[in-house]
């Protein structure tokens, strides 16, 4: 995986967001892919993580019941420490969390045109988000959209550039109500993305608006 | 000359103090470190019985606080010892503190529970050939887990409430402000050091 070139990083707000577990699941599916692409954010997340404890260990004690122990004790699995193996190293593009999502890597998405040459494919989350592969290709840009909500797009491969910068593998783009952009994808190579909003996108003009309804977000 | 020197010994004296008392609770944490080695290596009953003893009544606390009920938090603190019992071979003092490591377990059950959703975690790491963590490394990460807190408990009461809201799940990710004033940097350096190690090692 590219280490080292990730330029465009997680917020300390979503990096706490999914320490606390309040993100809906659609986020959290962009968030662990992209700590499993940049270690910057991987070390920021253990330290949210470790507030977390410390605002567990300062939390009251409430007594458990009196045969806890005794009850935990009889749950316990009879079964031996072991080492687990050394993880497979798979050759992949997509990290191991969006692998169970998608099915599998990018060999094993199911994509439908959306129209412009851009295809998608939802993938299966629960509670007021939803997230996307998006593939666009090369050269290819998409319809100048604005967003009500907040919208994440993670690069899995290729990069595109938009009014604020460029985006390469491993980069998130986090935009916000304050953002009207129109991402194009690099020349070279298709962009594949990973997007998650938590409101429908808003595309402006016609065209694309007939557009958003084939996509259905 | 005199005069600066005996004002500078004062704060050092004080300083010594609060010095003393981060010791002592890093050693605390480090006997956790020992407890759940015992647990993953000799299926020690006995250390197992001492952390749940101390953790399983703040988990459960943490858990009502969280939008539990008693006896859902009861079950699902049991649950979470349950867990750390069968993990302990996971667990990695180099990389987090015993209550770090009980708190991520935890908070998945609640989402799990309270929120019936899968939560995607990022991919482990690969296995460096050093698979035993460094005892110093360790010990440098219970010590800054330990000022963090000592931070968190200094912090203005509004600010720390604020946190601790964000914690149990009352705030949703818009009305999370991050700037928590506490000190993050020094856990995220080591870890990226660490990181960077590994991802050196593998190569």
């Amino acid at each position: 995986m590219t280490m080292n070139k990730i330029k465009h990083h997680l917020t300390d707000a979503l990096l706490m967001g999914y320490a606390a577990g309040t993100l809906p699941e659609a986020f959290n599916l962009v968030v662990a892919t992209h700590i499993s692409m940049c270690d910057t954010c991987r070390a920021a997340l253990a330290g949210y993580d470790a507030v977390g404890g410390e605002v567990m260990l300062d939390s009251d004690p409430v007594s458990m019941a009196e045969d806890a122990l005794a009850t935990a004790m009889s749950r316990i699995s009879a079964t031996r420490h072991v080492k687990p193996a050394k993880p497979k190293q798979v050759a992949s593009i997509f990290p191991e969390p969006l692998r169970d999502y998608a099915g599998g890597d990018l060999d094993k998405v199911k994509w439908r045109r959306v129209g412009g040459g851009v295809s998608q494919m939802v993938l299966n989350t629960d509670g007021g988000a939803s997230v996307r592969l998006l593939r666009i290709p090369a050269g290819t840009a998409v319809p100048d959209h604005g967003h009500r909500g907040l919208e994440l797009t993670l690069v899995l491969q290729g990069a595109f550039v938009d009014e604020t910068d460029r985006f390469g593998t491993g980069d998130i783009e986090i935009a916000n109500e304050d953002l009207n952009h129109t991402p194009v994808a690099e020349a070279g190579m298709d962009c594949i993305c990973l997007a998650a909003t938590d409101a429908p996108l808003r595309f402006n003009g016609f065209m694309p608006r007939l557009a958003q309804r084939f996509i259905g977000i | 000359m005199m005069p600066v020197y005996a004002k500078t010994s004062k704060a050092r004296l004080r300083s010594m103090g609060a010095r003393q008392v981060t010791a002592e609770a890093t050693t605390k944490r480090m006997a956790w470190v020992t407890q759940v080695a015992a647990v993953r290596d000799r299926q020690d009953k006995a250390a197992f019985a001492e952390l749940f003893a101390y953790f399983a009544p703040r988990v459960k606390s943490f858990l009502m606080k969280s939008g539990a009920s008693p006896d859902v938090a009861e079950e699902c603190a049991q649950e979470v010892m349950v867990t750390l019992w069968n993990k302990a071979h996971l667990f990695d003092p180099s990389k987090a503190s015993v209550s770090t490591w009980i708190f991520t377990i935890a908070r998945n059950r609640r989402i799990d529970i309270l929120r019936k959703q899968k939560r995607p975690e990022p991919e482990d790491l690969p296995w460096g050939p050093e698979a035993e963590p460094d005892q110093a490394d360790a010990m440098g990460l219970q010590q800054e887990t330990e000022q963090l807190g000592e931070a968190l408990a200094a912090l203005p009461a509004e600010q720390r409430k604020l946190i601790e809201r964000a914690y149990f799940g009352e705030l949703s990710h818009s009305e999370i402000a991050a700037e928590t004033g506490l000190p993050l940097g020094t856990i995220k350096s080591r870890i990226r050091l660490a990181l960077e190690r590994l991802r050196h090692t593998m190569k």
